[in-house]
């Protein structure tokens, strides 16, 4: 983590740094920013400002980081527009800095350094220290050095003989090995291939590859330059969703300034090596993230996936031979190159080298971007990296790969990320979101609410998945209404294993994975919801009821103004009462009372 | 269509002619100028591409990106991620739904707002999250949604 605290180029110029992805404008950023710029010019400091992609401390956003001689490198946060002033006066003008905002620093203390200690940056090498919009910042952490290599001293054989012993294995969830599928590419017959960087990153709880798309979009490109180069492609594309207006516009930006310096084009390093990447947005289809449906939607059809084979290494996109990589893979092979295969596979176990990068979200402490070595414990992972649970409540689940993964309970917590590992506990590694629940997640309500999902998502094509599905999602939302019968359970057992084998890709497949895994794991929720109608985590709405506590109510009338559906009735100064016939269960009464007068059961 | 709708969808199609595989683009691109899909627009691009109004109208419909109604002034898209589900989106839906009067996916009558659940926005550890256009809200709470709706 040196690199992001002592990275100094310019050494005898101030800098500060402001973090600018999504997070990091949604909390704010750009107003931060805008307050930074109108504080340099008026104090006129020769300093200079900069935008930054993610540091992964969503948690603390927005984030600064000031360089300066004096103090070194400091990061403060989270800042809010209003403490610009003061934090910069401190820190630039009277250099008595405000070290109560500092997250951690060179030189002046701060405690938020433990976040960043059990992590192994290599595809988020450059995320929160470069300005993604600047190839010139790339080039200085050694971009495109990786391709220029490969082009000059490397044959396609010997790059994919590098990836294949690096160990790299695909990020995008399945985690086939990278090389071999770069090898089938490489040795289908043709001369026409094609290179896709799957973006298409769909998952509820995953901003993996958007934080990478739009923190250091340059070495995407480059992974993909070099996979072209092996497998014999002269055109790209990147399929990225259009839900991510930054991640596109900085690849837009990036593929520019790529081609303008001769990186992108014809004669790449004076080398007979060509290569072209457009864009393709999508346009609101998660089945587009398995590849066959992927060739479907660039080709400008619905996105349904085909049958396999013919895989698309011999017949993919308008019939040629296809390599589809996820972009957080691409983002790997510039450094595997650069620092050799050995030096990667020295990270991660036997079966799964290198880091994954995982988006840590729910109930946690620090929720945010975290990149760690495969092998790492669940346990490790959520208390030591991520601080462990909001409000110190108990840990409930961890749900790990999506709508196509598994909640994982506390007697599993020692299991460590690594692909087979994780396969094993019926969840899968995915594409790395990782969503912890406490006690007052409901496992019923979960399974219900990915069902949902993959229902919504589930393209139509294949029976079981189309119709399955649905009749799972009946069953899941009767038992949570209360209304479940003690046979559901064989039910969804056998329904799911019908959906499971009878499904074409990856997204039926799946799909009853999160039911299956709360089914074994979390039984006990089940039958509590179907035999005593009873939410235990209460958040069922027809299972909980909202109750006035008569020793505790002062008859302040909060509740009763607040409630939507005038529920809430009782004089002023006197104990008030909720009409269950009419109460909605919004809540609304409990988040209002100050005097914890309502409890729900 | 009115001229400047032909004039605009023109324009696209010019862009895209002689291209294969272009038909998601195109539409994306159309429906950016003109704000949804109507019938006619979708008829008269399959008879300058050739592209069968079939094989459009199973595009358009299979993506949910696309409209075939016309849309609010402002786009209100709620996150239903599973950060957000388990930090209650349900209950800030329910607060916009109520707010302005509207179903998951319609517009108010003033056309002011149209609002759509969506599955991720990707901006998890902020949850829960909605955004009104290109901006994104984090952490929100009821009280805060009815706020932010009243600068708008």
């Amino acid at each position: 983590m040196e690199k992001i605290v002592g990275d100094n180029l310019e050494s005898n110029i101030t800098k500060i740094k402001v973090g600018l992805a999504s997070c990091g404008i949604a909390a704010g950023g750009l107003e931060v920013f805008d307050k930074i710029d109108k504080f340099l010019d008026k104090s006129k400091l020769n300093v200079k400002l900069e935008k930054t992609g993610c540091i992964g401390m969503c948690y603390k956003e927005v984030l600064v980081e000031i360089d300066d001689e004096q103090f070194g490198s400091t990061m403060y946060g989270p800042v809010k527009p209003e403490d610009v002033d003061e934090v910069l006066q401190a820190h630039l003008i009277d250099k008595k800095p405000k070290t109560e905002k500092v997250l951690f620093s060179d030189k002046l203390g701060g405690k938020e350094d433990e976040v960043l200690k059990h992590q192994t940056r290599i595809v988020l090498r450059n995320c929160g220290i470069i300005n993604p919009e600047s190839i010139d910042d790339y080039l200085e952490q050694d971009g495109y050095k990786a391709i220029q290599q490969v082009l000059t001293e490397m044959k396609p054989e010997d790059v994919i003989e590098e990836i294949k012993k690096s160990g790299l294995r695909g990020r995008g969830g399945a985690g086939f090995p990278t090389g071999l599928k770069w090898q089938f590419a490489h040795q289908a017959k043709g001369d026409i291939k094609y290179i896709i960087c799957n973006a298409d990153e769909g998952d509820p709880g995953a901003f993996m590859d958007r934080s990478v798309l739009e923190g250091d979009p340059h070495s995407v490109i480059e992974g993909m330059l070099i996979a072209a180069y092996a497998i014999g492609a002269n055109q790209g594309y990147i399929y990225c969703r259009a839900e991510y207006p930054l991640a596109l516009k900085r690849l837009r930006i990036a593929i520019k300034q790529a081609e303008e310096r001769g990186f992108l084009g014809n004669n790449i390093f004076d080398s007979d090596f060509n290569l072209k990447i457009d864009i393709k947005e999508g346009a609101g289809a998660f089945v587009c993230g398995e590849e066959t449906a992927m060739i479907a939607s660039i080709e400008g059809k619905r996105g349904m996936p085909n049958i396999r084979p013919p895989y698309p290494a011999n017949s993919g996109l308008w019939g040629k031979p296809t390599n589809i990589n996820n972009v957080e893979t691409f983002a790997n092979i510039a450094w595997i190159i650069r620092n050799g295969a050995s030096e990667f596979a020295k990270y991660g176990t036997e079966k799964s080298k290198g880091t994954k990068v995982f988006a840590l979200t729910g109930k946690i402490k620090r929720g945010g971007l975290v990149e760690v070595p495969m092998g790492m414990t669940l346990r490790d992972v959520i208390f030591k990296v991520g601080g462990g649970i909001i409000g110190d409540k108990k840990f409930k689940a961890v749900q790990l790969g999506g709508p196509s993964g598994g909640c994982i309970p506390e007697s599993l917590l020692n299991t460590p990320v690594d692909y087979d590992s994780l396969t094993a506990t019926g969840a899968i590694m995915g594409s790395g979101g990782m969503v912890v629940m406490d006690e007052t997640t409901c496992m019923v309500d979960m399974a219900r609410f990915f069902l949902n999902f993959t229902q919504n998502e589930s393209c139509g094509k294949c029976t079981f998945c189309r119709i399955g599905t649905k009749r799972m999602l009946e069953i899941l939302t009767r038992i949570t209404e209360g209304k479940g019968k003690s046979s559901d359970i064989d039910l969804l057992y056998d329904l799911s294993d019908k959906v499971k084998k009878a499904s074409l890709c990856g997204l039926g497949q799946t799909a009853p994975n999160p039911v299956l895994t709360t089914l074994k794991y979390f039984k006990d929720e089940y039958i509590e919801h179907i035999e005593n109608k009873h939410c235990p985590a209460g958040v069922c709405k027809q299972l909980i009821k909202y109750e006035i506590i008569p020793e505790k109510c002062v008859g302040c009338q909060m509740c009763k103004k607040v409630c939507p559906v005038d529920a809430i009735s009782g004089e002023r100064k006197s104990v008030h009462k909720i009409d269950q016939e009419k109460c909605i269960k919004c809540g609304a009464c409990m988040d209002t009372c100050k005097f914890d007068a309502i409890r729900k059961l | 269509m009115t001229d400047n709708d032909l004039a605009k969808t023109d324009e696209v199609l010019e862009q895209y002619k002689d291209r294969a595989g272009n038909l998601i683009p195109i539409l994306q691109n159309i429906q950016t100028k003109l704000g949804y899909l109507s019938k006619e627009t979708i008829k008269y691009i399959s008879t300058k591409t050739k592209i069968p109004v079939s094989e459009i109208y199973g595009v358009v419909t299979f993506y949910t990106q696309f409209r075939l109604q016309p849309i609010g002034k402002n786009i209100i898209r709620i996150c239903h991620g599973t950060a957000c589900h388990v930090a209650n989106a349900s209950k800030i839906a329910d607060t916009i739904f109520e707010e302005l009067n509207v179903k998951p996916g319609g517009t108010t009558e003033d056309l002011k707002f149209s609002v759509e659940v969506v599955a991720c926005l990707g901006c998890c550890s902020l949850a829960p999250v909605m955004m009104i256009n290109d901006k994104v809200y984090g952490r929100l709470t009821s009280e805060k949604v009815k706020k932010i709706l009243a600068e708008y």
